[in-house]
């Protein structure tokens, strides 16, 4: 008699759809299909997508890479800490480690350029969370994960972590600027 | 052995309770309202210190309060209630003895030692790891031994959830097939057993790491499985307070579900879709393909997403039929205008649906899709979201079942039946409320389990939320989330009052006798009438015109939301 009790038909599945149910059901497949389909064409036709490009590394070999092009492109050091700011050409690899409780080092790229960036941790897990643009990347001990990202605006950004990593989590900040290409 | 086959009928609902199982729910729900109160207070805490006017609490024990209120409220309290449901639906709804309850005091009680030494665990101080418990970052192994120690409990219990149901259907306590509400009950036990051997595959190891006995835990590895244990309980809940819903509907109005084909079917598409949805955690990490990604986190096409929206059809659907019959059928709306919103029980139960639909289901979706998580990933949007569903979808659902149980299942009058009229709009607006900012301030890039958004002292602060719009945001989330804290104080009250200090509810005839004294025979089932369906309700066809509307105002605001985010999305830096 009610959804409570054994249901009062014994044969139920033979109930035929009410029209209420029928069409809604319709309609929501339908919606379901239009959102799966979204995924496949914004990889497509879309400008914003995490491309499948990570590679198995260990702390070691990731900082001697970020090393590198540190000693090769740094163009000044900034706070107390004398983190260096580094200007690598467009279209080059460039290197961001998160480690506890910093972003290692700071990155100057050019507006309209091309840069194929990488991810990874020397520890725990981090958050790669670019503002205001709002772009959030988790960021793994031992995988390096290539982003390719085309900064559109100049302009001098924040990078915050946001994923947990202890303690001093809050104040993993650094930042990332954006200048106009001459 | 003797066969402990003790019934008693409550003189109000009809409903017959076996007295160990009666027993056992008891305990269960006590045990998951004390999970309710520490986790409440908890919130209170966090929420001021997240508030960056008050900023009440140092970091350590911001991040400590923060692991345990997640603890105690996503675990704890929901799964501690969901065991009372399950042997409800079992061995109330189908009127059969509780197989086994040896076996189910045997997991009540490894789950409270479980909670304990989790608890201890964080309260110690050296486990502030998050409910995640990412590795590497390390808990002291107590805090993975009490999670396992309560998932073994749980297991048990449903176990002998499973075993009730194979006695009721030898014992023949019931024709045919079991009510919906039950069969729902299965749902969440069968999500409930695969969540569980997810957390043994997961947990385990981390235990056994945590004592150094093995030497390596991959981060991806762990997110991945932990997901399937992490996302899949939440599955358990949604399945659970969906057959709330059913049953509240049932008690409430005597609604008949449109069909039962239908919310059958959308039940089975849970079991087989709903935790692929653990993929949705796993977007913004290196290491997996997006045809993985998009092929999981779209549960095979969304058919999980479309058996959600089935149910918020049929449910309100139901009633709307119900409402009809009794002669409430005028215009689109006069059976949902005449509603008993006084009735704690329905109001809760129709603001839970409401809220997790437009809230935590929208939202939910949005930031499950792939490139869409992108703008979303990890930001208070987050926890705004599973708020809507956990906060106002499960546990208003479970309130609104409480102010149900306390008479029936306790046995003694509501106090405070005033106070418990108002409860359900204190807590659920309060809570729609601290979502829907939330969510606002993840949306502007504001991080979740942060405990500085001003990154005071630090030269290379972010300056982009002190002060601005996103500052408003927190502060309106902070006072919602207290004006809910207020909500739940009033539930805390109205059960414990109730339960302690509320009037008795006698049983007439009724006298325990001992097992061993004699055995009843089973319960004969109830044969019920063959009822019509109601044929001259409703309007142009449509016995449900008013929930087709609602229904189609939801969808609406589905597709523009999730068309707007899609701009957003467009606006922000290209990557491939």
């Amino acid at each position: 008699m009610s959804a409570i009790s054994p249901p009062t038909q014994r044969v139920w599945w033979k109930q035929p759809l009410d029209r209420v149910e029928g069409m809604w059901i319709v309609i929501a497949f339908v919606w379901c299909l239009v959102m799966f389909f979204m995924m496949p064409y914004w990889h497509v036709f879309g400008k914003q997508n995490l491309a499948n490009e990570a590679y198995r590394t260990t702390p070691e070999a990731f900082t001697a890479k970020t090393q590198a092009m540190v000693d090769k492109y740094t163009v000044r050091v900034e706070t107390d800490q004398k983190i260096p700011v580094v200007r690598p050409p467009a279209g080059s690899d460039v290197y961001l480690i998160a480690r506890l409780w910093a972003w290692w080092p700071m990155l100057e790229l050019e507006e309209g350029k091309t840069y194929r960036l990488h991810l990874a941790s020397l520890d725990y897990l981090h958050g790669f969370s670019l503002q205001p643009e709002n772009i959030n990347i988790q960021v793994h001990p031992n995988y390096d994960h290539v982003v390719t990202l085309t900064p559109t605006r100049a302009g001098t950004y924040g990078i915050v972590c946001n994923e947990y990593c202890g303690i001093n989590h809050a104040t993993m900040v650094s930042r990332l600027y954006v200048v106009k290409s001459k | 052995m003797a066969v402990n086959r003790n019934f008693r009928v409550c003189p109000s609902t009809g409903l017959s309770y076996h007295e160990p199982a009666e027993k056992l729910m008891r305990w269960n729900a006590v045990a998951a309202v004390v999970s309710l109160l520490v986790g409440g207070v908890l919130a209170v805490l966090i929420v001021l210190t997240r508030w960056q006017a008050v900023h009440l609490l140092p970091p350590d024990w911001f991040y400590l309060l923060l692991t345990a209120h997640g603890l105690d409220m996503l675990v704890f309290w929901i799964i501690f209630f969901e065991i009372a449901v399950l042997y409800f639906c079992a061995s109330t709804l189908l009127r059969c003895r509780l197989a086994a309850p040896n076996w189910a005091w045997a997991g009540f009680w490894l789950m409270i030692v479980g909670a304990l030494v989790n608890n201890v665990a964080v309260f110690r101080g050296d486990s502030s790891v998050m409910f995640t418990s990412y590795v590497p970052m390390g808990a002291h192994p107590a805090f993975y031994l009490g999670l396992i120690l309560f998932a073994v409990g749980a297991l048990i219990a449903c176990f002998v959830f499973l075993g009730t149901l194979a006695v009721a259907k030898s014992e023949k306590t019931y024709h045919g097939s079991v009510p919906l509400v039950t069969f729902g009950a299965i749902t969440a036990a069968i999500i409930a057993i695969f969540t569980i051997a997810s957390g043994a595959i997961i947990l385990i190891p981390t235990f056994l790491w945590s004592v150094g006995l093995i030497g390596h835990i991959d981060s991806l590895m762990y997110r991945t499985v932990w997901w399937a244990f992490g996302h899949s309980s939440q599955q358990i809940n949604v399945a659970a307070h969906v057959s709330v819903w059913y049953a509240i509907a049932a008690i409430v109005f005597g609604a008949k579900p449109m069909s039962e084909k239908v919310s059958r079917t959308a039940f089975l598409l849970y079991i087989l879709f709903l935790q692929l949805a653990s993929a949705h955690h796993l977007l913004a990490d290196p290491g997996l393909t997006s045809h993985w990604k998009i092929f999981n986190t779209s549960y095979a096409m969304y058919l999980a997403v479309l058996a959600s929206m089935v149910h918020g059809l049929t449910v309100p659907g139901a009633i709307e039929v119900a409402q009809r019959q009794k002669g409430y059928n005028k215009g689109l709306f006069e059976w949902l205008r005449k509603a008993p919103w006084g009735n704690p029980s329905f109001s809760a139960m129709f603001i839970s649906l409401i809220g997790f639909g437009f809230l935590g289901g929208i939202s939910g979706v949005m930031m499950g899709t792939e490139q869409l998580n992108l703008i979303i990933h990890n930001t208070i949007y987050v926890p705004g979201h599973f708020h809507a569903t956990v906060v106002i979808g499960t546990t208003l659902a479970f309130m609104g079942l409480t102010y149900f149980l306390i008479p029936t299942l306790f046995r003694r009058e509501l106090m405070f039946p005033g106070m418990a009229k108002w409860q359900p709009y204190v807590f659920g607006l309060g809570m729609a409320g601290f979502s829907l900012f939330m969510m606002g301030a993840g949306t502007l890039g504001v991080p979740r389990r942060h405990w500085d958004i001003t990154f005071a002292g630090n030269p290379l602060a972010y300056d982009g939320w002190a002060g601005g719009t996103a500052w408003l945001m927190i502060a309106a989330m902070a006072i919602c989330g207290l004006l809910a804290t207020v909500g739940g104080a009033m539930y805390l009250l109205i059960t414990v009052g109730s339960v302690f200090l509320g009037k008795r509810i006698a049983t007439p005839d009724f006298a325990y006798v001992k097992a061993r004294d004699g055995v009843a025979p089973t319960m004969k089932p109830v044969e019920v009438a063959f009822e019509a369906h109601g044929s001259n309700i409703g309007t142009a066809g449509f016995v449900a015109p008013g929930t087709f509307v609602l229904a189609l105002v939801f969808l609406l605001s589905f597709v523009l939301y999730y068309f707007v985010n899609w701009k957003y999305l467009s606006t922000v830096w290209p990557l491939s």
